[in-house]
């Protein structure tokens, strides 16, 4: 018998049930008098979108920062997180006195449509039939949910935003935002992220796509009725993709072929190795706190990313005139985001005669460098809102 | 950013007094109409787009080193991090008005191939560099035997980023060759300053320590008949 380790932990699926409809966080309705219209062809209404705010809006209201997430983060950027209770995502660089000043800046971050944290998503209840909407969710793209930010970012009050700051998936809503609203950004951070989505990425989500939907639990995505939760496929998932925010660099210096509280190998399929009881802790981990079918359609949404194809092919068409002040920022060791994309991001904005500035940060800890604390980049995020700051007139006394 | 070169307010930069600047960024900022679109390759800490910017001119900027680029988005600066050799193909032609090579073209692997790429991104191209003919230069390889080495040049033959050194006159040279006009020449003493405006190109080649060049596509020349090199 090979004896194979659970890599599911206890899970709290009633408390993750509870955020999706009911989030710990700030919520915007929207009728039906709002739908927001996807571009799959469905009008989705009514829908909700959970927020975060830190800091104070001006009265001129030109200091808000909306900080897009990525794939599995969330609205709990900078307080503790209801369900792990671990500190917000990006508790390093958002904070006062931080890169994303919140003594100086309003920020907001939203859960994205499609998500699990109390956005309207496939784990939400379907207000018709009153039943989980699992897979009857339709497809949503990364446009759909800048236009579900724009609808929050109307709500709030707030014309235009003085930065859009966002990561990887997150990266993406960045570029989309200025792409769909350019008159609405006024300063824009895409990090360590793409105009479109590349083969090998698409190759890897699907790979996650079908561990999850191979596993028995999942009942086709009606698992929250039939009270089972496709842990492991999920955990291979997020295992997989794990491995891909890395490098090899970072994971030889973190485990190298060290053991795992042994001294010689079991002759099992038991975590003899550091590196495989680690990525067996970021898959439990990660099911408890995450929908298996808001992933799915979450990588769905990314694989479909393209801004060039949306216009006849010409990604600088896309920036033409656009008078947003751009810092793009990739890292060395990113192989799922490599710097090379960022490149053609930055050509495109220089061809569109946008001001930007790119800069390649050297890390070796692969994707995951701007979730992590690295000075070098935290310099240049903070120069740029800095410089950004006194152009749009943010003086020293709104701090 | 760095603790030693903190960045200034673009207020504070634009009440400098006029002597704060390089004697040669003055010269070279003087020969781009204001109000123009400037792309400034190997840019470095910016001064000089920064001084660009105090004249209305919207300047861009591609830098090489990491640094570089962080003191120059600090100072909000538009910069990009790449390199002159294998980044320019990749901008459009007609981009800019004026592209500028300032002290950068004998750090460059294809500096032929990049001064084309300047005049077919820009309008106009601006372009200085160390002038190898210098009479120094001459002396310390005549007289010493040694590979040259002055206060603006100290890196050593093995550990220096120059690898294309030229003079004046093969550049004048290059840029025959590549049917470059050259619609302004100067050539600047060892404090930056120009040298005799009506001075022969041997003396130039002599005694510039630098020559600073105002060019433009040759089709120009072809346009305006009469127009003599």
């Amino acid at each position: 018998m090979v004896k194979v380790q659970s890599i599911s932990g206890p899970a709290h699926p009633e408390h993750r049930a509870q955020e999706a409809d009911h989030p710990t966080s700030q919520v915007a309705t929207f009728d039906t008098d709002q739908p927001l219209p996807l571009d799959c062809g469905v009008d989705l209404a009514p829908f909700q979108i959970a927020y975060q705010t830190y800091g104070k809006l001006n009265p001129a209201k030109s200091n808000a920062i909306l900080i897009c997430h990525a794939l599995t983060g969330d609205q709990h950027v900078a307080n503790p997180h209801p369900v792990t209770g671990k500190p917000g995502w990006w508790v390093t660089l958002v904070g006062p006195g931080k890169p994303l000043d919140t003594s100086r800046y309003f920020i907001i971050c939203s859960n994205v449509i499609g998500g699990c944290m109390g956005s309207t998503g496939p784990a939400s209840t379907n207000p018709e039939t009153g039943r989980v909407w699992g897979l009857d969710f339709p497809v949503i793209t990364i446009p759909d949910m800048v236009r579900a930010q724009a609808m929050l970012i109307d709500r709030l009050g707030i014309d235009t935003l003085f930065s859009v700051v966002g990561g990887s998936m997150g990266g993406m809503q960045v570029l989309q935002w200025c792409v769909a609203y350019p008159k609405r950004v006024f300063s824009a951070l895409p990090i360590a992220c793409s105009t479109r989505h590349s083969a090998q990425n698409i190759a890897f989500h699907e790979l996650g796509r079908q561990a999850v939907m191979a596993d028995p639990d999942w009942r086709e995505g009606r698992y929250v009725e039939q009270g089972t939760h496709p842990r492991r496929g999920l955990g291979v998932a997020r295992m997989a993709a794990h491995i891909t925010y890395l490098s090899d660099a970072a994971l030889h210096r973190k485990f190298g072929r060290r053991m795992q509280d042994r001294e010689l190998p079991t002759f099992s399929f038991d975590a003899d190795f550091q590196v495989e009881s680690y990525l067996r802790h970021q898959g439990s981990s990660f099911v408890e706190r995450f929908d298996a079918n808001s992933y799915l359609y979450l990588t769905r949404a990314m694989d479909y990313f393209d801004i060039a194809a949306d216009h006849d092919g010409v990604l600088a068409a896309a920036f033409r005139g656009t008078r947003t002040r751009f810092c793009v920022v990739s890292f060395t060791s990113d192989w799922l985001f490599p710097t090379a994309e960022s490149r053609a991001t930055v050509h495109a904005l220089n061809a569109g005669g946008a001001r930007v500035s790119f800069a390649e940060i050297e890390t070796d800890r692969g994707h995951d460098a701007f979730l992590l604390d690295v000075p070098e980049f935290f310099d240049i995020a903070h120069a740029f809102l800095e410089s950004a700051g006194k152009t749009r007139g943010l003086a020293d006394a709104e701090r | 950013m760095s603790a030693e070169q903190p960045s200034l307010p673009l207020d504070e930069v634009a009440s400098r007094p006029v002597d704060r600047y390089r004697s040669d960024h003055l010269l070279l900022a003087e020969m781009i109409e204001p109000g123009s679109k400037v792309l400034d390759v190997g840019c470095g800490d910016g001064d000089l787009l920064q001084l660009l910017e105090t004249r209305g001119i919207s300047g861009r900027g591609i830098e090489l080193s990491r640094e570089g680029v962080n003191r120059c988005v600090a100072k909000g600066l538009a910069v990009v991090q790449g390199d002159a050799d294998t980044d320019l193909v990749n901008y459009p032609d007609d981009a800019f008005d004026y592209v500028i090579l300032s002290q950068t073209l004998q750090a460059t692997r294809q500096p032929k191939m990049v001064l084309e790429n300047l005049l077919r991104i820009g309008r106009r191209a601006v372009v200085s560099f160390p002038n190898f003919g210098y009479w120094k230069m001459r002396v310390q390889l005549l007289v010493g035997g040694h590979m040259p080495r002055t206060d603006n040049l100290p890196a050593t033959w093995y550990d220096t980023p120059n690898i294309h050194f030229c003079t004046i006159k093969d550049f004048v040279q290059l840029c025959d060759e590549i049917n470059v006009k050259m619609e302004r020449a100067v050539a600047l003493n060892l404090y930056g300053r120009p040298l005799r405006f009506n001075a022969p190109w041997w003396f130039w080649n002599m005694f510039g320590e630098q020559g600073v060049f105002l060019l433009s596509r040759a089709e120009k020349i072809a346009r305006t008949p009469g127009q003599d090199e």
